[in-house]
């Protein structure tokens, strides 16, 4: 993974001193909140409901051992045990005493992290594929250009007060992990006729109140032209985005707006300015960086096959936790591990201190010190041997962390909702708890088969409601929590916004509503191989509205 | 009927204006039953807050019930308890607290 050079190293401790030195002003009252708010933003500090919370950047969500040991460790030090990981592959401490932060910004200075540019309106962590280096699927890992791209965007004089946040994914795959189409930028990293590296550029996805789905500007663009080419549209975009109205402030509305054809025209006539100065990337440099992400040296290892088969057949548990959250990897004898931060009635994306600790050393053991945070809140173990997932499997049932649900309906992305942030307008992770234990059953579950809901507890949507195939949005009405129910929305390479489904449910009503919805979708699905969204997509919300809402309307 | 709430500046604490001071739980706030009551408190968090005591002043919505003030809202309900899907966490996992203040 990529390794901090000096300037890296100078950078991040350049700005744990000014940090800390800021904090220091603001608690001996030199400095006033209205001064320090923004400066606190830059550096991932909010408050919140309880206490101050600290984001922290975990770079294209791929982190090592040493890293996440550190972050058990800021869990207990300075924390309350555990910690939230986030659907931009970061990581939340939901309870730090803001005179703690410098101390708790040096520790991660020294294992190479920072909280830079985990809020405010510049750009944000850029995000990528969790199999990224280990999908049989990818033509090139996509994190070195995440990690171009996180250099590039590091404190950018010109992107560092944009009209709003701005986020970026890629992903090196046709099918899409990454959710490329919900941001501002996606970017599909494919080869072209010639096998050329390049990208589909995609402009103006986004959740939030009003949700856009990005259009594609561009089928392919060199790999040499990419800071060239996303220079041009952060322009585009800097001067004529709005900054009248934070609700209107984000790219998706001037693409909306202005028109993808024009805005099309606008990005490549700036581009043209720009695309054969000094932000085309040299050759070298772009091996330089990928030299970083190179695979570890995955030795042959055919034991796997008959080691899997045994176990298999020993233990039933195993093999569903196989079936569920183990992936094919790219060398036939390893596998890519899911594990689970959805345990049945638990908090979706929470791990405690100790089970980051164990998880850190399950990776320096078995997975080439390599682990992942995923955008749907579950890590993931890239590089394991198949001959070494029985052992794997065991350790992460002592600690709580083999549960078999992964792309199931109780593997709910939530957001903290009103338990903890001060924006929300209703609870997440109580509903999720209660849906997960509902579904308690694995074995239903899988008789259900691939469902992925997900849970806001307001209308920025950082739950992504919206691409739910279930999507739950808790507002407040009447001083009371209602929740709001959209089908048939996804996050895939066929990206969709859901529908909103009808009338809302109250906190009692809201999870047989959700059980009502998933028995209606047993019985209409062709088989068990149609899937709840491609049954949604073929019959429509009709039957489900019938389900939900036809006793009212005879009532009535 | 309102009360005073904030933050503690240093550690983000939420805090309550009780009894001349800031206390950590809710029960025994100062009550304010009319306008220039609420004025009252209004000034007081603005002094606190320009003297960086606290951050984040608001007045909220309560009711008293046996002497016992309770918020209106859900959200300032949750502040002044914990989050509901984790008891032990946040004030009400510290009756102590409770009892002190």
């Amino acid at each position: 993974m990529y390794r901090y050079d000096e300037f890296d190293h100078d950078f991040v401790q350049a700005r744990v001193a000014e940090f800390s030195d800021q904090v220091t002003r603001r608690l001996a009252g030199e400095i006033t909140e209205d001064q320090f708010r923004p400066l606190r933003l830059m550096n991932g500090v909010y408050l919140q409901l309880h206490a101050y919370m600290l984001r922290i950047a975990v770079p294209y969500g791929t982190l090592n051992s040493k890293q996440l040991r550190m972050l058990g460790h800021i869990a207990r030090k300075y924390d309350k045990g555990y910690g939230h990981f986030t659907t931009r592959q970061n990581i939340q401490f939901n309870w730090p005493a803001l005179s703690d932060i410098p101390a708790i910004l040096a520790d991660l200075a020294s294992v190479e992290m920072h909280a830079i540019q985990t809020s405010g309106n510049c750009i944000r962590n850029v995000t990528a594929d969790h199999f990224a280096g280990a999908a049989a699927d990818e033509v090139a890992d996509p994190r070195p250009y995440a990690e171009i791209l996180r250099q590039w965007s590091s404190v950018h004089p010109e992107f560092s007060f944009l009209p709003r946040k701005f986020k970026i994914a890629v992903t090196g795959a046709e099918r899409d992990r990454a959710a490329i189409q919900t941001h501002d930028i996606g970017l599909h990293l494919k080869k072209n006729a010639a096998g050329e590296l390049g990208f589909a550029v995609y402009v103006g996805g986004g959740q939030g109140r009003t949700p856009m789905i990005a259009k594609k500007i561009r089928g392919f663009l060199p790999e040499a032209d990419l800071l060239s080419y996303c220079t041009a549209i952060l322009r585009v975009y800097n001067l004529y985005g709005r900054r009248d109205n934070k609700y209107k402030a984000r790219i998706k509305i001037l693409v909306h707006e202005t028109g993808v054809e024009e805005i099309t025209r606008q990005v490549e006539a700036e581009w043209q300015e720009l695309k054969d100065a000094d932000l085309k990337l040299p050759e070298a440099d772009i091996r330089a960086i990928d030299a970083y992400f190179a695979p570890p040296a995955l030795a042959d290892r055919p034991e796997g096959d008959e080691a899997v088969k045994l176990a298999r057949l020993d233990s039933k548990s195993f093999s569903e936790w196989l079936d569920q959250n183990v992936v094919t990897h790219r060398h036939p004898d390893y596998a890519a591990v899911t594990i689970s931060l959805k345990g049945i009635g638990e908090a979706p994306g929470d791990a405690s201190d100790s089970q980051m600790e164990a998880v850190a050393d399950l990776a320096e053991k078995y997975a080439f010190d390599e682990m992942r945070v995923s955008h749907e809140q579950n890590l993931i173990l890239p590089h394991v041997a198949r001959a070494d997932l029985k052992v794997v499997y065991d350790a992460l049932v002592n600690i709580g962390l083999a549960t078999a649900n992964s792309n199931l309906i109780s593997d709910i992305i939530s957001c903290p909702g009103l338990d903890y942030c001060a924006l929300a307008t209703a609870r997440s992770i109580p509903v999720a708890q209660e849906i997960s234990l509902r579904f308690a059953s694995l074995e239903r579950q899988r008789e259900i088969g691939e469902l992925k809901l997900k849970i806001s507890g307001c209308i920025n949507a950082c739950g992504h409601h919206h691409v739910g195939h279930i999507g739950i949005l808790g507002v407040e009405k009447k001083g009371a929590e209602l929740y709001q129910v959209t089908l048939g929305g996804s996050a895939d390479e066929n990206t969709s916004v859901g529908e909103i489904i009808g009338r809302g449910f109250s906190s009692a009503e809201i999870t047989d509503a959700i059980e009502q919805i998933v028995e209606t979708y047993l019985g209409l699905r062709l088989d068990r191989n149609e899937k709840f969204i491609d049954a949604y997509r073929r019959v429509g919300p009709a039957p489900f509205k019938e389900a939900l809402y036809a006793g009212e309307a005879k009532a009535a | 009927m309102k009360v005073l709430t904030a933050n503690r500046l240093a550690d983000g604490e939420a805090v309550w204006y009780a009894n001349g001071g800031w206390a950590e739980t809710i029960d025994h706030a100062d009550v304010a039953h009319d306008k220039a009551a609420e004025d009252r408190l209004e000034a007081i968090g603005a002094t606190a807050s320009a003297n960086n005591e606290v951050v984040d002043v608001n007045l909220i919505d309560v009711t008293v019930a046996n002497g016992v003030v309770e918020p209106v809202r859900l959200r300032e309900k949750i502040r002044a308890a914990g989050p509901t899907n984790r008891n032990d966490l946040g004030k009400q996992a510290r009756p102590e607290a409770a009892r002190a203040a």
